[in-house]
């Protein structure tokens, strides 16, 4: 089997960083960063995300095809999330579609 | 390497792996197909839950101020600690997928038991909360019971708070399940460095439900807790 076998090291500095980045969302949940807390968390998370997905879930050492796949399923969801918004978004427009609230 | 064992009486052809469906050339491609699959079923669970997070988000920016009220009931700690527990569980399930490909049998064993056991805690923990939640009144319909003028708006962001949780510990539980048959399997010696599959698609499924977690816990617990 030519898999990549990674180090125990990484694995536990990976587990490292996902602890401090979860240290890290909460304190930056307590600063008033006004409109940008939520980004601020949703980037945090993103990152911590990322890291599962390359080292914990082994996307870094995979093909390209499973590579491909996994950037397939942002992109879908981006079209799910941003297709419907642009529905909400554009309600009331003219008078002719109601507002919803 | 004991099982590695060339099978050739029924075939009549070259040997190969005894795990090696006939449909494949080589346990390279077939443990590719195996991971394409996992990951294509992963990429539906994305919107699946995607549909979910995008119905938080948009009554979050149509009632921002009913959800900071709701999310600041809810408490810090569990989720925290939840947080903690399921990327520990992550860890426990990498290092248990790198045992089985290093054949080290009862290390796999240890280390996926590691897993399940974190799994249990995460589901306890929220059992707690969620028991937590119907004594104050948190659970949306009958039991609801809210003074604030926003009552109604905070009644759908709990909604929400049970259905992503509710619908994610589903999928912890049946990671739990599916860990177990894995961790019997183990036992039995069914896995080494040349046939460790089964144990790293199990262990792609869980981290995805820790994935799912790690944006659960701030969209849920952090609104607006500055001041």
């Amino acid at each position: 089997m030519s898999e990549h076998v990674s180090p125990k090291s990484v694995y536990y500095s990976i587990f490292g960083a996902l602890m401090v980045l979860t240290t890290a969302t909460v304190l930056a949940a307590y600063v008033n960063l006004g409109s940008f807390n939520a980004p601020v968390a949703l980037a945090i998370a993103t990152f911590k995300a990322t890291l599962v997905v390359l080292f914990f879930m082994h996307v870094k050492y995979s093909s390209r095809l499973t590579k491909l796949i996994v950037l397939t399923s942002l992109f879908f969801l981006l079209i799910l999330v941003g297709e419907t918004m642009m529905d909400y978004a554009t309600r009331g427009l003219q008078g002719l579609l109601p507002q919803l609230h | 390497m004991s099982n590695a064992v060339a099978h050739a009486d029924a075939h009549g052809q070259a040997v190969h792996h005894p795990k090696l469906q006939h449909h494949f050339e080589t346990m390279q491609q077939q443990k590719e197909a195996s991971t394409l699959g996992m990951w294509l079923f992963l990429l539906t669970e994305v919107l699946f839950f995607g549909g979910l997070f995008f119905a938080y988000l948009l009554y979050r920016m149509w009632y921002f101020e009913a959800f900071a009220e709701a999310s600041r009931t809810i408490s810090i700690t569990p989720g925290l600690i939840n947080t903690a527990v399921l990327i520990a569980s992550s860890l426990t399930m990498a290092l248990g997928v790198r045992a089985a490909q290093t054949s080290q049998r009862s290390a796999t064993v240890r280390w996926l038991i590691a897993t399940i056991f974190l799994g249990l805690v995460f589901l306890g923990i929220k059992v707690y909360e969620y028991a937590d939640k119907f004594e104050h009144h948190h659970v949306p319909g009958a039991n609801f019971i809210s003074e604030s003028p926003w009552a109604a708006q905070e009644q759908i962001f709990f909604s929400l708070y049970f259905t992503m949780t509710g619908l994610h510990a589903l999928h912890m539980i049946v990671g739990v399940v599916m860990m177990s048959v894995i961790t019997w399997m183990a036992h039995k010696g069914k896995f080494d460095s040349t046939y460790y599959t089964p144990v790293e698609m199990a262990g792609l499924y869980w981290h995805f439900v820790d994935l799912v977690w790690i944006y659960l816990f701030p969209l849920l617990y952090l609104v607006e807790r500055h001041n």
